[in-house]
């Protein structure tokens, strides 16, 4: 009886603790995608690069520290209802449910914003997303990384500045902004605004309604007001149309600056001739010479695991950004295992710890075969950006091709603005700022 | 004044441009009295095809890439595509529905819009395609130097393509016997197939036609932005435009894409600042507005009158 009873009690433990023990070995990734519609091209460039990383790191390394990362795809659309649907519908998913959450839309990182901390799932918002999240304090469950829309904004400056020959050479100089008329498009005029008044040059903004495939008003306009450079923070379509209205009134590419949502082969492959010369910034650059495409193309491709149909798109500017995205979902996983345990799956709270201690420094990322591919990143309790870094990168007709080292932003101006929007929520919403020396 | 004038042409070159789409919404409401939300989708299509034959057919032919003879197989093919998705639209969604209310119609179109977007795509790829037409996009150099006003060659172009086409159809739907038809089907179903009018063979010609102003459309915006998703979008710019060209008149919706294309830019330019810019999306919406509180049936629409 004693051992009947035994038996039974053994074979439910191991019945509860079985199926425990073999999903400990994976580690679940949600992937809000958009595959299909109007962003599709991008998307399908973006989330191909992911999934590549990932499937690499599992095929060359056998997964982090031995566990596999597993993922799935939640069609979104980039339509905000449907993100959110994607979050909840991914939340339950994987052995711990997803324990980060990456929306790759700013509409649906607002929309989440406040759902994730109660349900500890991290939001990473790599360029892209609500800026002044970037004060860790506030916001302990949303990293902005990288770069953020006001961080590019002042790096575009300092670059125009340098190819003027020097910052103060910016006095007098006019500088048209030709923006998409949305949240996306508006998120720059602050920062501009103190930009000019700091440097002393002037800003004209130009509003393009979505979805911007007609603009020859705006271009009549600029041409009429004759400014030295005019930065093109646009979206979609609204990119070759401005190339191609640029060409017909005679306003020279190479005095155009991008910003990272205007400078894929996407928005200048569709403007032909007309993109020959634009310049565009970019938290990662172009191209599949660098190691980590080379092991992508050996152990994924090779394997014919690939997520890419079109393999010539592998090494382009979405399809780069999509690694990126996968290097900073894996190198969380190795950081939170090195405190809560190699070899184990981790939840939302042990993963938002990887990020919050994320270092990728020279060194790191020589290993990861990514030196150049994107700025050395280290995030800490109270900023949540990291390098706030671009490369320049111009179109040569048929590539991209760099043209700069990381160019720094105005760090003390965009700080400022950040800790100022930031501390104004936490009034807003009762929000006592954690005390980052506390932090462990 | 020179800006001005600037300004006013550019706008009723892009008007041209709004018209081609319109046209093909206003052939198919005048055949079947159905607003034809697909249009939109048509256009992706046809352009998507076109440019997809052009990718394959070196490959499957041996053809060299960019030779003439890939660009008509290509044209060739693709409207061909257009011509079969217009009849089976014909056969699979509308003649089930015929004599069912309007709105029946309507929703139905709404449906295909998905569909024909999704299997445009699901063929084709999502990558978004440049498209060379060989009429670069860039000022006339010889109205430049004389008035100092900026035209471009490839609107132009575009906008001659346009006007031949709109003529052409409107010639057709009024002196032949098929154009007849074809405003007898759209006064009455019942009545026109009562005296002999093959209503299913009227109706596959006019979503063949459509086809082909899709097509038509669709590469010369494919050629102006590229060709990629945001060509359904266009379908946007033609609707003010039916509202104020008419929706049964092929004339009027040259006038109408004149009238929204002219204004649009002009207010654009000198209203746009004054309220923050970015007017362009729905100030020829407003003024389609204002037209359908004067004249509801559209500039030169027929007028619907109902015996009570």
């Amino acid at each position: 009886m004693k051992f009947k009873r035994t038996l039974v009690l053994t074979g439910l433990l191991a019945a509860m603790a079985g199926p425990a023990a073999v999903l400990a070995d994976e580690q679940f990734v949600g992937l809000p995608s958009y595959r299909v519609g109007a962003y599709a091209s991008g998307g399908s460039g973006l989330f191909g690069g992911w999934i590549d990383y990932m499937q690499m790191i599992n095929e060359r390394d056998g997964g982090v520290g031995g566990v596999k990362i597993t993922w799935e795809e939640c069609e979104t659309e980039y339509n905000n209802a449907r993100g959110v649907e994607c979050y909840e519908r991914l939340k339950t998913k994987g052995q711990s449910g997803n324990t980060v959450f990456m929306p790759v839309s700013t509409g649906i990182t607002y929309s989440v914003l406040e759902k994730a901390p109660q349900d500890k799932i991290p939001v990473v918002t790599i360029g892209y997303g609500r800026t002044d999240a970037a004060d860790g304090r506030i916001f302990p469950w949303v990293f902005p990384m990288i770069t953020t829309y006001w961080s590019q904004a002042s790096g575009i400056i300092n670059y125009i500045g340098t190819k003027e020959g020097g910052m103060d050479k910016l006095k007098g100089k006019k500088i048209a902004l030709l923006y998409h008329d949305s949240a996306y498009g508006k998120e720059s005029h602050a920062i501009l605004d103190k930009l000019a008044a700091k440097h002393g040059f002037e800003v004209t903004k130009i509003a393009v309604a979505h979805p911007g495939n007609e603009q020859q008003s705006q271009w009549l306009q600029i041409r009429q007001q004759r400014p030295d450079y005019v930065i093109l923070w646009g979206w979609g379509v609204m990119n070759p149309t401005a190339l191609k209205s640029a060409a017909k009134t005679g306003f020279p590419r190479e005095k155009m600056v991008g910003v990272w949502w205007s400078g894929a082969e996407e928005d200048t492959v569709p403007a032909g001739d007309a993109a020959k010369g634009f310049t565009a910034a970019g938290f990662n650059v172009a191209g599949s010479n660098y190691p980590v495409i080379q092991d992508i193309q050996k152990f994924v491709y090779g394997k014919n695991k690939g997520n890419m149909e079109d393999k010539s798109r592998v090494g382009s500017v979405y399809y780069n950004r999509g690694v990126v995205h996968g290097m900073i979902t894996v190198e969380a996983i190795r950081k939170a295992q090195e405190k809560y345990g190699k070899g184990k799956a981790m939840n939302g709270e042990q993963m938002r710890w990887g990020f919050e201690n994320l270092n990728l420094d020279d060194k790191r990322l020589a290993s990861m075969g990514a030196t150049g591919f994107m700025p050395p990143l280290k995030i800490t309790c109270a900023d949540h950006e990291g390098p706030g870094k671009v490369k320049f990168q111009q179109w040569d007709g048929t590539k991209w091709k760099v043209l700069t080292d990381w160019v720094d932003s105005d760090r003390a101006l965009v700080r400022g603005m950040i800790e100022e929007s930031a501390a104004a929520y936490a009034k807003e919403k009762g929000i006592t700022p954690r005390d980052c020396s506390k932090e462990g | 004044m020179q800006f001005f004038f600037e300004v006013l042409i550019g706008g009723l070159l892009s008007g041209v441009l709004y018209s081609l789409v319109a046209l093909g919404f206003v052939l198919i409401y005048k055949a079947s009295g159905v607003f034809n939300f697909a249009q939109g989708a048509m256009v992706f299509f046809a352009a998507l095809t076109f440019v997809g034959f052009q990718e394959v057919l070196p490959g499957w032919l041996g053809l060299e890439t960019g030779s003439a003879v890939v660009f008509w197989l290509a044209f060739v093919l693709a409207l061909a595509s257009m011509v079969v998705l217009g009849l089976l639209t014909e056969r699979v969604v509308l003649r089930p529905l015929v004599n069912q209310p309007h709105i029946t119609l309507f929703m139905a179109t709404i449906g295909l819009t998905f569909l024909v977007e999704g299997i445009a795509q699901g063929i084709w790829g999502a990558n978004v395609r440049g498209l060379e037409l060989g009429i670069v996009d860039e000022p006339i150099e010889w109205l430049m130097d004389r008035s100092g006003i900026l035209v471009s060659k490839f609107d132009l172009f575009a906008a001659a393509a346009a006007g031949v086409l709109v003529t052409s159809l409107a010639l057709f739907f009024q002196y032949t016997r098929i154009g007849r038809a074809l405003r007898a089907v759209a006064d009455d179903h019942q009545a026109a197939l009562s005296i002999g009018i093959p209503l299913q063979h009227i109706w596959g010609i006019v979503w063949g036609v459509a086809g082909f102003v899709a097509l038509v459309a669709g590469m010369i915006w494919g050629a102006r932005n590229g060709v990629q998703f945001a060509l359904t979008f266009t379908a946007l710019k033609a609707l003010p435009v039916l509202i104020l060209g008419g929706f049964t008149s092929v004339p009027g919706a040259i006038v109408g894409g004149l009238i929204i294309g002219a204004s649009e830019k002009l207010a654009e330019v000198y209203i746009g600042p004054m309220v923050g810019g970015g007017i362009e999306s729905w100030f020829p919406y407003m003024l389609a507005l204002a037209f359908l509180l004067v004249r509801p049936e559209g500039l030169f629409g027929e007028r619907h009158i109902d015996r009570v």
